[in-house]
């Protein structure tokens, strides 16, 4: 057992701190009141490798392991999770999907631009009536010989109109029901996608989130990954990975969260004192730490599993269930201690909290990755 | 041409910092180290100007004076753009025993500038750029705050009281630069990250030098007494207090 | 034996920091029990250099070179008279030139350095000086063992004593030397007063929100006869020259009034005021920092309290 990280995982979580405190913080107020798109940042983590940083350096990726990966979330995600869920979606589903389960000339193809950051991908599982129910597919990828034809409406979809490649969930045998799905790369600009507007959010709001139409897209029949009929095995397996990234993002909206509270409560004066020395508010932050750490070591745990090769899915469900029900808890507590400030947006705490809520629902709601955990303890006691 | 940019390994510039019970050390346990701000600076632009025009120069080397927990901060140096690394295996005491450090550590190596950073954020002292030209006997310029590279001449700008002068320097020089010399620090990318793992740190026996100075002890600065908050509506009364308490219009 | 002071001068002037200085050198002289000597280098009149004696100098050695010296030639000089002068310290300020001349001096001399002392040695033998650390976060006691010391003043630590003497100004033989550096061209503030050497500073932060706004800024600062400065966020914007900021990166002033204008107060900038005697701050957020470090606060929009401000010491100064 060992709680030490390395000297490069703590340069790379230096890295992404010195980014997210130095440039993140800058406008991102504005960003996110006016859903303004971050792609000045996204470039820049592009550039310093942050968008391909789990990818394997044959395929232009950084070569890092999943907890540096969690730790450079965290850090993002104390500032602005618009950005991380972007790092995040590329990073864990789709260049990771692509990596995994992809032929070498996807990897060539699709795979290097995307690990570059030159490209984002975007990940189109959710439709209007299967939000977590990956297994009501109701979008179709007809087989039609050398080509698949897509139609259907693909919903809730971060990156949907910015990405360059989407990875597309699709049926193509119903009857076969869950083994009948495939999944599909597909070129963002291909002929029959139409982007719907872009989603007014509680939260996350300079994220890029549309709903995507497909009506008779054609798509090669090489862009499918795998074998017919792989393409919820492929979700499943991909979302486990992905909660990673959303666990760290939850875990990196609470500590940010608390960073602020701290400060503020050494600072703010009240009854004569700094109200850190008012109990009430120190044992806030207490509870909130505590938390914090919970989360922070489910989410490492998690991440260690996966760089060993071992199954991580159940421990990949717990860090996202956990860290996303604290990032509630901290926020909330966060914006409490902060009194009217809290309720500002000057003093970032009610972003914060307003980013925490959809750590809850996405990616596999609370409920979803409960689910998870109570099969896997039930079949194995 | 060779560029060797000194580096000093700091305490973060936020840290609160204590001292040992005697008051006579600093209590380093917890804090989080740095390359001091303006060396970063120093080494950020050495990179640019390497990427700018990488024909004209070769290599970018960084050397720091101090223990192995100083190795993290040069290989930051390293995953940033600096080609190799030099550490002198020493504690450093005071400016003229980091300069012999220095000095002793490149005189088997031809470089032909060495950028320092005006001061460190620790002791402040000032003085290790220019000790180590004067050991070397070459020129150098101080209170840099540009830095480019025709040729094998070397333009500077440097700040005067009242402000600022361009001038002109061969090789060797030592540049000892200050803020605006390269805009924002170079965050280190994955790819530099992940390229410093092969990069060489060599690590330099210390050699006998004798400080002339050392500390005897630390203090916190005396504290402020509490503020005195004016009436944004009776500002005269600010004017006044200023005039008649405290003295200074 | 004696004590050696370099002291600079502006276009044939000493400043107030230069008689600060003088002060300085001949007390430590009498601390001593040595004489004091005291360098200029330029062309600056026998009346200017007497007038030096209304804080003790008595020995003045005057090298009228030109002043576009690099940093070797102007250490040779400098101990060169060290040497002959058997200076025991050698003192100057911490400036610019201090900076870059000193270390080259003291390695020239084999003196331990210390820069930016804070006033007068504690001790003088055991020769122990006070200085500010981690950019003025710690205060440290700092022991020069070697024979010769060199050391920079820092700038308001000493205050200035009279003491009238006679005022023998000698002039050294004129030198040749090739500079290694060479200066192309020279850039000069006109006509302001400068951030080094004002005794008020006007300086504005973010919460001047906009580069428009410093109009009323430097409205005060002409009517307190004030330097402006800004901190870091402002200069990185671009809104004010990086000379103007201050700050542990950037300059660090020590006047005798700080006016610190929607600046929140972080610890780096903190760094670069904490040697001021008085510190104003104006903010509208009543919990920021630099409401810890100031004298003086005002609570309030700068919109409506500066231009306030700036009436309510015209009053003052105007006698009503």
């Amino acid at each position: 057992m060992n709680f030490e990280f390395t000297e490069e995982q703590l340069m790379i979580q230096q890295a992404a701190r010195d980014y997210a405190q130095r440039d993140l913080i800058e406008d991102v107020i504005e960003r996110d009141t006016n859903s303004i798109y971050p792609a000045k940042h996204v470039k820049a983590l592009s550039e310093l490798g942050f968008m391909g940083m789990l990818v394997d350096p044959k395929y232009d990726g950084g070569g890092m392991d999943t907890i540096s990966y969690v730790l450079a979330m965290e850090e993002i995600s104390k500032v602005d999770s618009s950005v991380s869920v972007i790092m995040s979606v590329n990073n864990s589903l789709v260049c990771y999907g692509i990596e995994n389960f992809g032929t070498e000339e996807q990897k060539e193809k699709f795979l290097k631009p995307l690990a570059r950051g030159e490209k984002i991908g975007a990940f189109l599982l959710s439709e209007p009536e299967a939000g977590s129910d990956a297994t009501s597919q109701r979008t179709t990828a007809e087989d039609m010989g050398d080509h698949y034809l897509l139609n259907g409406t693909k919903n809730w979809i971060t990156n949907g109109n910015t990405a360059g490649t989407y990875l597309v969930i699709a049926q193509t045998h119903p009857e076969k029901k869950h083994k009948g799905i495939n999944v599909l790369i597909v070129d963002r600009h291909s002929p029959g996608i139409t982007v719907g507007p872009h989603e007014d959010k509680m939260g996350m709001r300079s994220s890029d989130t549309h709903s995507v139409m497909f009506n008779n897209v054609k798509v090669p029949k090489e862009n499918r990954i795998g074998e017919d009929g792989f393409g919820f095995k492929f979700a499943m397996k991909t979302l486990d990975g992905g909660r990673i990234g959303i666990a760290a993002q939850a875990l990196g909206i609470a500590s940010g969260a608390f960073e602020r509270a701290v400060k503020y409560s050494k600072e703010r004066k009240a009854f004569g004192t700094e109200i850190a020395n008012h109990q009430s508010v120190a044992f806030k932050l207490a509870d909130m730490a505590v938390k914090i750490e919970n989360a922070r070591n489910l989410c490492l745990k998690a991440a260690w599993l996966k760089d060993q090769g071992k199954p991580y899915g159940y421990a990949s469900a717990m860090a996202k269930y956990y860290a996303a029900e604290i990032a509630m808890e901290v926020t909330t507590e966060a914006v409490q201690i902060h009194g009217g400030y809290g309720y500002v947006k000057e003093y970032h705490v009610e972003r914060l909290m307003r980013e925490a809520k959809l750590t809850q629902i996405y990616e596999g709601t609370s409920e979803i990755q409960k689910i998870v955990i109570s099969r896997q303890i039930l079949n194995e006691f | 041409m060779n560029i060797l940019v000194c580096i000093s390994n700091v305490p973060d510039t936020t840290t609160r910092i204590k001292y040992t019970t005697d008051q006579k050390e600093v209590d380093y346990s917890g804090v989080q180290w740095i390359i001091n701000p303006w060396d970063e600076l120093a080494l950020t632009r050495a990179i640019e100007l390497k990427e700018a025009n990488p024909a004209l120069i070769q290599k970018i080397t960084a050397i720091t004076v101090g223990k192995a927990d100083a190795e993290p901060t040069l290989r930051k140096a390293l995953a940033c753009g600096a080609d190799d690394a030099i550490r002198v295996d020493a504690s450093g005491v005071d400016s003229f025993y980091t300069a012999s450090q220095l000095t002793n550590a490149i005189k088997d190596e031809s470089f032909d500038l060495i950028l320092c950073g005006i001061e460190s954020s620790d002791f402040n002292g000032a003085a290790v750029g220019g000790m180590l030209a004067e050991l070397l006997d070459w020129p150098s310029v101080s209170a840099v705050s540009s830095v480019n590279i025709e040729n094998e001449s070397v333009k500077v700008t440097r700040e005067i009281d009242g402000g600022k002068q361009l001038m002109e320097t061969g090789t060797p020089s030592v540049l000892i630069v200050q803020k605006g010399i390269a805009l924002n620090p170079r965050i280190p990318s994955m790819r530099g990250i992940m390229t410093a793992r092969t990069k060489q740190l060599k690590v330099v026996p210390a050699v006998e030098a004798a400080a002339q100075s050392h500390i005897l002890t630390f203090a916190a600065p005396p504290q402020k007494s509490a503020c005195k908050i004016i009436d944004a509506e009776n500002l005269d009364e600010l004017a006044r207090l200023l005039h008649t308490e405290a003295r200074v219009i | 034996m004696s004590v050696l002071v370099y002291i600079e001068n502006r276009n044939g002037k000493f400043k107030k920091s230069t008689y600060e200085l003088v002060s300085y050198g001949s007390r430590l002289a009498e601390l001593l029990g040595v004489g004091l000597n005291i360098l200029s280098i330029g062309n600056v009149a026998d009346d200017e250099l007497k007038s030096l004696g209304k804080y003790g100098a008595s020995h003045v050695h005057r090298l009228a070179a030109d002043m576009s010296l690099d940093d070797k030639s102007f250490a040779s000089i400098i101990s060169g008279l060290a040497a002959q002068t058997s200076a025991k310290v050698v003192v100057m300020a911490h400036n610019l030139t201090g900076k870059a001349i000193a270390p080259r001096v003291a390695i020239r001399l084999k003196a331990g350095m210390v820069s930016a002392v804070n006033g007068l040695p504690v001790l003088v033998s055991p020769f122990v000086v006070n200085k500010k650390s981690f950019s003025g976060k710690s205060l440290v006691q700092i022991e020069i063992s070697s024979a010769i010391k060199v050391i920079t003043l820092s700038q308001n630590t000493a205050g200035m004593v009279e003491k009238p003497s006679n005022v023998i100004v000698e002039d050294l033989p004129a030198v040749s030397i090739y500079p290694a550096t060479r200066v192309l061209s020279t850039e000069v503030q006109s006509g302001k007063v400068l951030l080094s050497e004002a005794d008020v500073v006007v300086s504005g932060g973010r919460g001047m929100r906009s580069p428009e706004n410093w109009k009323p800024l430097e409205e005060l600062a002409e009517v307190l006869g004030a330097a402006t400065a800004c901190s870091r966020p402002v200069s990185d914007e671009g809104w004010r020259p990086h000379h103007e900021h201050v700050g542990q990166t950037g300059k660090v002033v020590a006047p005798n009034l700080y006016f610190a204008l929607g600046i929140s107060g972080a610890i780096q900038h903190l760094a670069g005021i904490s040697s001021s005697k008085v510190i104003v701050a104006v903010n509208k957020d009543p919990e920021a920092p630099i409401f810890t470090a100031a004298d003086y606060g005002v609570i309030g929009d700068l919109q409506v309290v500066l231009p306030k401000m700036t009436e309510a010491f015209k009053k003052l100064k105007s006698g009503n």
